[in-house]
């Protein structure tokens, strides 16, 4: 591999963490700040791909179909909360689980119902279709840039959000003491519903972005869900920041692990095993770490 | 992630719900009936695929007419949700419970290994209709199992020689790391060496992963004369459409096994333009049965037939040929399997023979994108057949 080569494939491996970002993002505000844990998250991420490739259709604007898919998501995180999720502050994780589970069945059957089991694809908008020649063979696709800037300014406005706004202090207030924040006059039950709410959206968002590079299909969900947990385990539950620095830890490893070849003592461990590379790494930093790189002990 | 308890839960109640039935209305019946049973998915990404099968199936059997042979034929139907885990459990509900005559499945190959266990034990017979795993016909090979469609080791293998064949000599080969590909590559490199090529590097995606562009960055670097691949459904359509994204498509051509444009070529669109595929049906096929075929599916389901209905079509006339045989009488089970292994298909993908493992000797075309459409443009290979390692009969 020459110079260039490893400089595009980081480049590649941080546009993947990028993308990561956004999703794990979603999973770990609302673990941290309201302590549920929603593996129903990867289902959001899939209604989003489908929204837009619906939105696609009617519409036939990306950036129209963007923002409708945005509200819709929003919404539906706020009558999900109100449904479901405000019953599961107070108790443990299995039953948050099993309750989230649930709600994959229920999504997965109405994608079903609605959009039917075939493959789609979304055409990328026609601003960002072309690609930049990096070398005499290999052009990068305008796109996949956008990506990472879009994902790049939304971990800025996340962090800014939750560090200096009024909002934000609530938030976390609210994730430091529940029921003191309450006494304080502040309406927790509304923070929350918020919250969730964001969370869906930026999961059904980072679905609508990744339509056109990734193609819809139905188990689109489940992939990005197990790969967003170990991005979160790895950086710490609840930790924006350990989102960040983990996602772009398992982009790299696994854009590096699938093109390297490693061979020790004759075991061929690239890219024989590359496909176990990013568990190899979560589980390396539990052992060190068990509460992740940015995690809080308990 | 499987979609499980509830379904599962339905299901059990609705199969105890059918077998209180089964045994009052079924008693003393049984050979007034030919028992047909699908074991296919029928939920999850294969769902598709599995409805395909039953619906060719069904249309070839509708040859027979109502009542064929003086008895009716009665369906039984198990999900198989393409979980690996339940398909003892699935396998032995239809070859036990029902009591099928004869099982039609599955799609996914370690399902299909998991109810070939079964069937050695059971000796129920069994007809294939899609799962490719070599052993199937191969170490597994067994006098009741036939197979319908292919084995893993026949669609890439004569795209080795028609890669040599347009001037490329070095090439790189792709797929997600999981059986199926890797035999689709072991077989590949077999026919490609073979035909005086080289595969200078071998990369994997974990399966089902679908982010592919450090693989693309890599074979930018390597330059190879062509690359091959094997892909199919969603992945398929990523790839296709990342490696033009990447520039790659005007300066190294892509070649695959034919799942890799098969039923996904329209959400592919123009970036499909121009791949060169390997497999032993295409839609354009000029042939009148498939001609015949294709139209008398358009009727039927109004939706347009694919090679997975194609392999449940023939399925169905191989299942035809052994009623043929025992005047509908499938317990007469070494006439039956005598029958179809001496069976011709005349199938809509040209007529093919059963080799000694019950795997089809089938032609194997060229197809090559051409506006939009998967086109023929000759036949790659004529009546392959899969060695068979490791089968005894």
């Amino acid at each position: 591999m020459d110079a260039v080569t490893i400089f595009i494939q980081a480049m590649n491996g941080i546009q993947y963490g990028l993308l990561l970002f956004l999703v794990a993002s979603g999973l770990t505000l609302i673990f941290g700040i309201m302590g549920v844990i929603n593996i129903a998250h990867g289902s959001f991420y899939m209604i989003g791909a489908y929204l837009a490739w619906s939105f696609m259709g009617w519409i036939g604007n990306f950036w129209l179909g963007l923002f409708v898919g945005v509200v819709v998501a929003f919404v539906l995180g706020l009558v999900l909360e109100f449904l479901f999720i405000r019953f599961l502050y107070d108790k443990d994780h299995l039953q948050q689980v099993l309750v989230t589970y649930g709600l994959i069945l229920i999504f997965s059957e109405l994608r079903s119902v609605i959009w039917g089991d075939d493959v789609h694809s979304v055409a990328i908008p026609a601003l960002l279709d072309g690609s930049i020649q990096l070398t005499e063979n290999l052009a990068y696709p305008v796109y996949r840039i956008w990506l990472s800037s879009v994902c790049i300014v939304i971990a800025i406005l996340m962090f800014l959000g939750i560090q200096h706004t009024r909002l934000g202090m609530m938030i976390r207030a609210g994730e430091s003491d529940r029921e003191m924040t309450k006494a304080l006059g502040i309406n927790i039950g509304l923070v929350y519903r918020f919250i969730f709410a964001l969370g869906v959206s930026l999961a059904a968002f980072s679905g609508m972005i990744s339509a056109p590079i990734s193609s819809v299909f139905p188990g689109m969900g489940g992939q990005v869900l197990i790969v967003s947990f170990v991005v979160v385990v790895i950086g710490g539950l609840g930790s924006i920041k350990g989102a960040m620095v983990a996602a772009l830890l398992v982009g790299l490893i696994d854009t590096f692990g699938k093109v390297t070849t490693l061979h020790i003592f004759g075991v061929n461990i690239f890219p024989e095993m590359a496909g176990m590379s990013i568990f190899a790494l979560m589980a390396l930093i539990l052992m060190f770490r068990p509460q992740g790189i940015f995690g809080r002990e308990h | 992630m499987s979609i499980s308890n509830r379904r599962q839960f339905l299901a059990g109640t609705s199969a105890l719900a059918g077998l209180s039935f089964l045994s009052l209305a079924g008693c003393g019946k049984t050979t007034d009936s030919i028992r047909v049973g699908f074991m296919l998915p029928y939920t999850g990404t294969y769902a598709k695929l599995g409805m395909a099968i039953e619906n060719g199936f069904k249309l070839a059997l509708r040859e027979l007419g109502d009542n064929p042979f003086g008895k009716s034929i009665e369906f039984f139907t198990v999900d198989d949700e393409s979980n690996p885990s339940k398909a003892t459990d699935n396998a032995n509900k239809i070859m036990t419970r029902d009591n099928v005559d004869v099982v039609i499945g599955t799609v996914h190959s370690g399902v299909a290994m998991g109810m070939i266990k079964v069937a050695q034990e059971t000796g129920s017979l069994v007809i294939i209709p899609n799962a490719g795993a070599n052993a199937a016909t191969g170490t597994m090979c067994a006098p009741n199992v036939f197979r319908t469609s292919f084995s893993n080791w026949q669609p890439t293998h004569p795209l080795g020689r028609i890669m040599v064949e347009d001037g490329h000599k070095k090439s790189v080969f792709i797929t997600w790391k999981y059986g199926a590909g890797e035999e689709a590559l072991a077989s590949f490199r077999e026919g490609f060496e073979a035909a005086g090529g080289e595969v200078i590097k071998e990369l994997f995606v974990p399966f089902p992963n679908v982010e592919f562009q450090a693989i693309l960055t890599e074979v930018a670097a390597l330059k190879p004369d062509a690359v091959a691949c094997f892909f199919a459904g969603g992945g398929a359509v990523k790839f296709v459409k990342d490696y033009a994204a990447a520039g790659l498509k005007s300066s190294i051509p892509l070649y695959g096994s034919g799942f890799l444009t098969e039923g996904v070529l329209d959400a592919q669109g123009d970036a499909a333009e121009g791949i060169t595929t390997t497999l032993h049906y295409a839609d354009g096929l000029q042939n009148p049965k498939n001609l015949a075929f294709r139209e008398a599916y358009r009727l039927a389901y109004s939706e347009e037939a694919d090679v997975y209905a194609v392999q449940g079509y023939d399925a169905g006339l191989l299942l035809i040929k052994a009623l043929q045989e025992t005047s509908g009488d499938l317990s007469k089970k070494a006439q039956a399997i005598n029958a179809m292994e001496g069976a011709k298909i005349d199938s809509p993908r040209g007529p093919w023979t059963m080799s000694r493992a019950h795997n089809p000797i089938q032609n194997f075309y060229t197809v090559k994108v051409n506006n939009g459409v998967n086109s023929v443009v000759g036949t790659a290979w004529e009546g392959l057949e899969d060695p068979a390692v490791g089968c005894d009969l």
